[in-house]
């Protein structure tokens, strides 16, 4: 959907939004990058036909559900099965090897989405051949993009995007084995979801509830300001094992925070990173 | 009057690729505002573009990552399938939300944020292209007090995209590629 704000929401205005909403419902945008956020608010402003900050924020005020929808589409969930073939196809030749021999791998989808990156390392998995020593988690803020994941149910016309990457990633057959065609609809093989555990998760809430093997969070962290991407870098390390690693989106960097020296660039191109301690 | 220019932001698509490199060709290596520079580009090609306009150019040229500072005399290009905003602390934002105009990244967006954070500091010069994305950025642009550039249509390959800014927004200035250099070489002067 291409929608173009008309409206322009100034700073100030923002500020009062994000005070109401800690206040009413507890959820603290004060950390979130600022021309995103105000462009995200523009945006929802303009499909509700809102001409005020005041009128968003009576909305707000009167419904928790107007709430929920105004979360969803406040945060990007835009994604692909395969984004950057290459960084599959590293994880492939790279990383899985080195998991190989453990008993069981933890894996964490931080800001899954609407899950096409879960589905896309359920088969990364399966066609390495790992079976059941895999435990994936996938967590969200958003209970309906987590539902979406659930459902494995995609438009038709987004798999051709799917399987050219699909295709650059070099998988070993289609990706048309792993759903069904119907109603305009690609239905995902649900058992590629028999390992994956679905959890709604604030990552600026901090909190640590496994330790991985793997975390791969990916373009979700530069809508956050530096501090709350700092925080979340620590949130990660400490859930991270001794050795294990972190992938985050080609263009993220962490470089600026102040728990870079506990991590090691071992693949700049793709953004993958090993936790030293 | 010539304002104090802090910023310069180009859009570019169908057709821009020589007038970039012949841009970047001719500043010269002390140009001291930084250059941001959304050109429409394949989704899925990583590499190869910056590495190209590189060759050409006097200035550096990255693709930024998310919180990278701007610096003067350095040249941003958008990332692929980044849309790239400019932050009010002066740094670079990335983005991965829906396509705007078909384009990701989108020079609307691109010239939006860093009029928001520049307001009258900043020029934007609108390129050779075969869409309309950059007309509403260059309005936004122009409407918080930037100063608004096309390349004159008939010195253009796809002459849609600065035809269609001009057509919603009073343009300040239309040149030609040596013009646009010549404007851009005495705003450092």
């Amino acid at each position: 959907m291409n929608i173009e704000p008309q409206i322009v929401v100034g700073l100030t205005e923002l500020r009062k939004l994000s005070d109401f909403i800690r206040y009413k419902y507890n959820f603290d945008f004060s950390h979130y990058a600022v021309a995103s956020f105000q462009r995200r608010i523009m945006r929802v402003m303009e499909i509700h036909k809102l001409n005020t900050i005041d009128d968003l924020i009576k909305k707000l005020a009167a419904s928790v559900t107007f709430y929920d929808d105004f979360l969803k589409e406040i945060t990007v969930n835009t994604t692909e099965m395969f984004r950057d073939p290459s960084l599959w196809r590293a994880l492939r030749e790279n990383i899985l090897p080195e998991l190989k021999n453990k008993t069981t791998i933890r894996i964490w989808h931080a800001g899954c989405s609407s899950g096409e990156e879960i589905y896309s390392m359920a088969i990364l998995l399966k066609e390495a051949g790992f079976n059941g020593n895999v435990k994936i988690w996938a967590t969200d803020i958003n209970s309906n993009v987590i539902e979406t994941a659930k459902e494995g149910k995609y438009p038709i016309r987004n798999m051709e995007l799917n399987e050219a990457n699909y295709s650059r990633f070099e998988g070993v057959a289609t990706l048309k084995n792993y759903y069904i065609e119907k109603d305009g609809f690609a239905f995902m093989d649900k058992n590629l979801l028999n390992n994956v555990t679905f959890k709604i998760h604030n990552l600026a809430n901090k909190e640590v509830f496994c330790k991985f093997d793997l975390i791969m969070c990916r373009n979700v962290l530069i809508y956050f300001d530096k501090v709350l991407q700092d925080d979340v870098f620590k949130l990660f390390h400490e859930s991270l094992n001794r050795h294990a690693y972190f992938v985050i989106g080609s263009k993220e960097s962490m470089i600026w925070s102040s728990i870079s020296n506990k991590f090691k660039l071992i693949n700049d191109r793709e953004k993958i990173y090993q936790a030293l301690i | 009057m010539t304002k104090n220019i802090k910023v310069i932001i180009i859009g570019g698509s169908a057709g821009s690729f020589t007038v970039v490199a012949n841009i970047l060709k001719e500043l010269p290596k002390n140009f001291n505002i930084p250059i941001i520079m959304c050109l429409h580009r394949l989704k899925h090609i990583r590499e190869g573009f910056v590495e190209a306009l590189q060759l050409k150019s006097n200035l550096p040229v990255v693709e930024p990552y998310d919180k990278e500072k701007i610096k003067a005399g350095v040249v941003y290009l958008a990332p692929a399938n980044y849309h790239m905003l400019v932050e009010y602390t002066q740094t670079i934002g990335l983005s991965t939300e829906e396509m705007v105009n078909f384009s990701r990244p989108s020079i609307d967006l691109t010239f939006q944020t860093a009029a928001g954070a520049y307001r009258s500091n900043c020029v934007g010069i609108i390129l050779s292209g075969a869409n309309r994305d950059g007309a509403k950025g260059l309005k936004f642009l122009k409407e918080h007090g930037g100063t608004a550039v096309i390349q004159t249509p008939e010195d253009c390959k796809v002459d849609t995209m600065p035809k269609a800014a001009k057509a919603i927004t009073t343009i300040d200035y239309e040149f030609t590629t040596d013009q646009i250099i010549d404007y851009l070489k005495k705003l450092t002067s």
